[in-house]
């Protein structure tokens, strides 16, 4: 965080962001730039939304000089940690604010995905929703492509709104370098070493379905393999019998991945 | 030892109740003295005899020749052990109150396993499951982190059998995935304490206990509620389900009740259109194209029209093999119900293997026919 006052707001100490981002339970926010919060094209539409929101934005870039009652205060303090989140929501899809928050990503400030199979692939945080008062904030693994709920009670009472539903989706555009090698192993529920009829079926017609989107990508002249397809290249050469080979030795890596686990 | 000694409480009951051991279930003391139970652990566990006696708070009697011998044999050890550092360079009482303490441990560290081990069997058990289930129903295992899976509680399981390989992981019945325990007390419980077997025997045990989505406000998990909401869900089974998927696409009528042993209402109940994440970006879904286009999706779904997983019945449409033919004949029961082709299919599929055994049992003859045509 230090390095970012130095480097944004230079001779400018900001005082309430500083202690808004640094209070427990926003672990999540990155600063917002001065420059950005005092352009009043980034905060469009936002003044019909909060109350007190002129005070609230003086207090948010440190300019609040209102002799307010205690009541009033903690109004205008309410709406000036909604202003900053629904700001941030915005700021977070800017090239600055990408940037930052991927500075926290790559630090797993937003925690690891509780998959074991992701093998603690880092988080980020997103929003099911872009209006506020929906949805609380939920954390997106980009390994197994699912959103999870963040584990700390702390952070389960955060608007989703205030990371809004297209920044993580976003960030992997602009750094699809950062997308890890998706994986085909998947937990196979076994009794006594048996695996289990119901899941089997269905793990067998999920595949069915993988086989079918590659299919249909390499079709579309885009080659994109797991990491298991990576190990066992050469197997794949022959097209004549996609599902059943195919779906056999994806379960056989499947089942040696979990025994290679252990050690 | 020495501090449960004193205390009233017996020694599982206070390794229960430690911290980070909140999954593990009391294993009655009946199921541990049965010997079958423990059949091959006393070679797993070093120090068997004294972690057995420790976990059944058996004060060993006639201990002091055999402590003698064993302090005789420890001698030779920590001689041979430690023949670099200068003889007598402590004080005889010294050593045999560090021997002892430490002996102490390895015994507690071994009881700790051992139990662990008879756990694992126990839980697989009648009484213990029945215990496992308790806890399962008061929530004492927490909750499926995925958003789509509604809460959904979770089961301790680990994967891997053998001690010392992997951490207790948490099983979602919902969506059949494992997930770390979020509370890091548990990363040091080991997973083999729980076994592979427990977490998917512990489902087809109670085949109808309701996985499916709980309401979204939080429910206090007391009793009273989670039976009322048991009870409201069976006598409206099938509104309830379509209620809650609230996803445009609905599965056709005759679905079965049942699919591949698992009661369809509760099975992967949080797979399947409508519970699987989209990536949008502004509203606008991000192409399977695209680099950072959608690839794990597969990992989420399950069939709308669930009769698509009954590979026999697919087999046997395609393949039209005489197997489901012959035993058309014979079923006069299927043709008063009023059902799909599918349905019927489905239970011609499950009369087959009895009616199969009746012949058997009256033409003893016949078996090794039947044999030769099943095989």
């Amino acid at each position: 965080m230090e390095e970012f006052n130095s480097e944004t707001d230079s001779d400018y100490t900001s005082y309430w962001r500083d202690w808004f981002i640094s209070s427990r339970g926003n672990e999540y926010f990155c600063e917002i730039d001065e420059e950005y919060l005092t352009d009043r094209f980034n905060l469009t539409g936002l003044n019909t939304e909060i109350p007190y929101y002129q005070y609230a934005l003086d207090l948010v870039t440190d300019v609040f000089d209102l002799d307010a009652d205690d009541d009033l205060r903690e109004q205008i303090e309410k709406s000036a940690r909604h202003l900053y989140g629904l700001v941030h929501a915005r700021y977070i899809v800017t090239t600055r604010g990408l940037a930052k928050m991927l500075d926290k990503y790559k630090k797993c400030d937003f925690g690891k995905c509780p998959r074991v199979l992701c093998e603690g692939q880092a988080l980020l945080p997103m929003g099911q929703h872009d209006l506020p008062n929906m949805s609380t904030v939920r954390l997106y693994c980009v390994k197994c492509e699912d959103i999870y709920n963040p584990k700390s009670s702390r952070h389960a009472s955060m608007d989703g709104a205030y990371f809004g539903t297209s920044f993580h989706n976003i960030l992997f555009q602009v750094y699809p370098a950062l997308i890890p090698e998706k994986s085909t192993r998947r937990h196979e529920p076994r009794i006594y070493g048996f695996r289990v009829h119901a899941a089997a079926a269905l793990a067998r017609w999920q595949d069915r379905f993988r086989e079918e989107q590659k299919t249909r990508l390499r079709e579309a002249g885009i080659e994109f393999n797991y990491a298991e397809d990576t190990e066992a290249e050469e197997e794949f050469e022959d097209d004549e019998e996609p599902s059943a080979s195919k779906t056999e030795k994806v379960e056989g890596d499947a089942a040696s991945g979990r025994m290679d686990l252990g050690n | 030892m020495s501090s449960s000694e004193g205390a009233p409480e017996s020694w599982i009951s206070s390794f229960c109740s430690l911290m980070g051991h909140e999954f593990f279930a009391e294993v009655s003391e009946d199921f541990i003295e049965d010997d079958f139970n423990l059949t091959g652990l006393q070679s797993q566990v070093p120090m068997y005899k004294e972690a057995l006696e420790m976990i059944l708070d058996v004060e060993p009697e006639d201990d002091d020749e055999e402590e003698e011998e064993e302090e005789e044999e420890e001698e030779d050890e920590d001689d041979m052990l430690g023949d670099e550092k200068p003889l007598g360079y402590r004080r005889a009482g010294d050593r045999r109150h560090a021997r002892v303490a430490s002996d102490l441990s390895v015994i507690e560290s071994s009881a700790e396993l051992l139990y662990g081990l008879i756990h694992q069997r126990y839980i697989t058990s009648r009484p213990g499951i029945q215990q496992m289930f308790e806890k399962y129903e008061m929530q004492h295992f927490g909750v499926c982190p995925r958003v789509n899976c509604n809460g959904c509680k979770v089961l301790p399981v680990g994967r891997s059998d053998t001690p010392g390989q992997e951490t207790v992981k948490l099983f979602c019945p919902s969506c059949q995935d494992v997930y770390t325990p979020p509370n890091s007390r548990f990363h040091s419980v080991d997973g083999a304490f729980f076994g592979t077997t427990f977490g998917c025997l512990f489902f087809m045990t109670f085949p109808d206990l309701d996985i499916g989505p709980r309401l979204n406000n939080v429910l206090s998990p007391t009793s009273p509620l989670v039976a009322n909401t048991n009870q409201s869900r069976s006598s409206s089974l099938n509104s309830s389900a379509v209620v809650t998927r609230a996803s445009p696409e609905l599965p056709p009528p005759n679905q079965p009740t049942e699919i591949n042993g698992t009661r369809t209402v509760n099975f992967c109940t949080g797979l399947g259109s409508g519970k699987i994440y989209e990536s949008r970006i502004y509203g606008f879904r991000v192409s399977e194209r695209a680099r950072s286009g959608p690839r794990m999706k597969w990992l989420r779904m399950k069939p709308t029209d669930i009769s698509e997983l009954d590979e026999v019945v697919i087999f046997h449409a395609v393949h039209g093999t005489s197997d489901t033919r012959a035993d058309n004949g014979g079923d006069t029961d299927m043709n008063t119900l009023p059902a799909g082709s599918q349905q019927s299919a489905v239970g011609k599929r499950k009369k087959a293997p009895m009616r199969r055994r009746r012949q058997v049992a009256a033409n003893p003859d016949q078996m090794s026919i039947n044999g030769g045509e099943g095989g």
